[in-house]
């Protein structure tokens, strides 16, 4: 690839290229449709593609190309989970965004530099201590610093001592990053469609039929489809899509609001993240800070933004930072983050034979956006559902096999 | 600031309020009513009857409200056992 690039900058004559073809008219049928054009259904698109040999596949996406919440995340990659079956899963994540750059040929921007959780309280601090042996025990890079180590880490920090928010310590996750969330998406769109994947824009599935346990097409406004396999990514609207399938899935809609600032020269590493201030901040590689993330209190579909969640998330960082205090906001924006009971994702099987899952993301899709796609591929490549997804199933439900993971965000819920 | 108009206290700020989730009935002596109960509430884009609670006068009561607007369509007092007030 550097070499590539390298011939490319000496070139006298520089062809453009498009790295996505234009939406192609739609043809009668697929081996796999793909519901929902994010990163996650591109992901399963590209490992389809190139790992299984599958290139009769359609994505068809209601917006434009990763405009839902692949675009309005906060671009958090870490595996400091709680559970077994997460902290594995995740781990495969983090360990794909290492490689993803060269994998793809695609600059994704990938910057590993850990992620710092604060602990304000005792209560937290010993929620710490369980997170960190279930996670060493698992094999990620999580531990428990004291405060002396919080300074250090982060020296611009309100450390707020003798205060409401003193800091105690923190949960210093080395493993934690960052990456650009548009170049994921388009990373993989690019390379998948290189192999024949067709990506249609600006298509809504209306409708979707089924014959006895097999779903047989798929409608759209754009025509109908027969496809040997479904797969369902379709983020804030897996709700809706699930019922014209035909089942409900025990999903909840909340809203998600973050946004960023003007840009700042360089002073903030690590991700910082306050569950008891319902705020994390990042800077990215352009020096904007990013400050995510205020769950609207109820239930809505809406991706309006409010003043009220603006104002909450500006005390968290200015707790934080006061130093930020004049500065400016750049944008804001909402996603619409399909909640599940228990915070994990739902991935594998459904109520019908041949429509596959990858639902219930709420707020923790984006870093999950590699290694959900290539094992729902795998899945669908194969028909049988891989040992480390197994756990998410559906029916988990109905078992009361739970995966609470309610406390591995700092996103207030 | 957005209002929520309690049925006991009139209108007022809805930072007052707590939100406690869409409505649900269950029968008890049916394991799927059950399981529908605890992980199955609505989620409709439209309108949905859900349990407020008013903290400083503690009144619990039940509010329709359109999700894709977010305008509150009306609220009530329950009266009654809970599939008596959908």
């Amino acid at each position: 690839m550097p070499f590539a690039l390298l011939r490319y900058g000496l070139r006298r004559a520089h062809r453009p290229f498009d790295d996505i073809p234009p939406t192609p008219p739609l043809r009668q049928s697929y081996d796999v449709a793909i519901i929902g054009g994010g990163g996650h259904g591109l992901a399963a698109a590209y490992y389809l593609s190139h790992h299984h040999g599958i290139r009769s596949v359609a994505v068809l996406e209601k917006g434009y190309l990763a405009g839902g919440n692949t675009a309005r995340n906060t671009t958090t990659i870490r595996s400091n989970y709680l559970t077994q079956a997460s902290i594995r899963f995740y781990r495969e994540a983090v360990s794909l965004f290492g490689t993803m750059s060269q994998d793809l040929g695609f600059n994704v921007m990938f910057s590993q530099r850990g992620q710092l959780t604060l602990a304000h309280s005792e209560a937290t601090m010993r929620s710490f201590h369980l997170r960190a042996e279930m996670g060493k025990h698992a094999g990620t890079g999580v531990e428990v610093v004291d405060a002396r180590t919080v300074r250090e880490l982060c020296p611009h920090l309100n450390m707020d001592e003798g205060g409401q928010h003193e800091v105690l310590g923190g949960l210093w996750h080395k493993d934690g990053g960052t990456a650009r969330h548009d170049a994921v998406a388009w990373g993989y769109a690019k390379r998948a469609a290189e192999k024949g994947v067709e990506i249609h824009q600006r298509t809504t599935v209306t409708a979707i039929r089924s014959q006895g346990d097999r779903v047989t097409e798929i409608v759209t406004d754009r025509g109908t489809i027969r496809a040997g396999q479904v797969l369902q990514a379709a983020g804030g609207l897996n709700g809706q899509i699930a019922e014209l399938a035909g089942f409900p899935l025990p999903i909840r809609c909340f809203p998600l609001q973050a946004m960023v600032t003007q840009p700042l020269k360089p002073f903030l590493h690590t991700l910082v993240s306050s569950a008891n201030l319902h705020t994390y901040l990042v800077q990215s590689s352009r020096g904007e800070i990013v400050i995510g993330g205020g769950s609207d209190p109820y239930q809505l579909a809406s991706t309006r933004s409010t003043f009220d969640q603006k104002e909450a998330l500006a005390q968290g960082a200015l707790h934080l930072f006061p130093f930020l205090h004049n500065v400016r906001l750049l944008r804001q924006w909402a996603g619409i983050t399909d909640m599940t009971p228990d915070y994990s994702p739902i991935m594998g099987a459904s109520p019908l034979a041949n429509y596959w899952l990858d639902a219930g993301w709420g707020t923790w899709g984006f870093k999950a956006t590699p290694v959900a796609g290539k094992y729902m591929a795998e899945t669908i490549a194969t028909g049988r559902v891989p040992d480390i997804i197994a756990p998410f199933a559906l029916d988990r439900f109905d078992r009361f096999a739970l995966l609470n993971e309610m406390g591995a965000t700092a996103a207030s819920h | 600031m957005k209002r929520l108009t309690c049925p006991m206290n009139g209108p007022r700020d809805i930072t007052e309020f707590q939100y406690l989730g869409p409505l649900r009935s269950t029968r008890a002596e049916d394991p799927s009513a059950v399981t529908r109960h605890l992980f199955y509430a609505g989620n409709p884009i439209g309108p949905l009857v859900e349990w407020w609670r008013h903290r400083p006068s503690n009144t619990v009561f039940l509010a329709e409200r359109h999700t894709g607007t977010d305008r509150i369509i009306r609220t009530w007092l329950p009266d009654g056992s809970e599939t008596q007030n959908a």
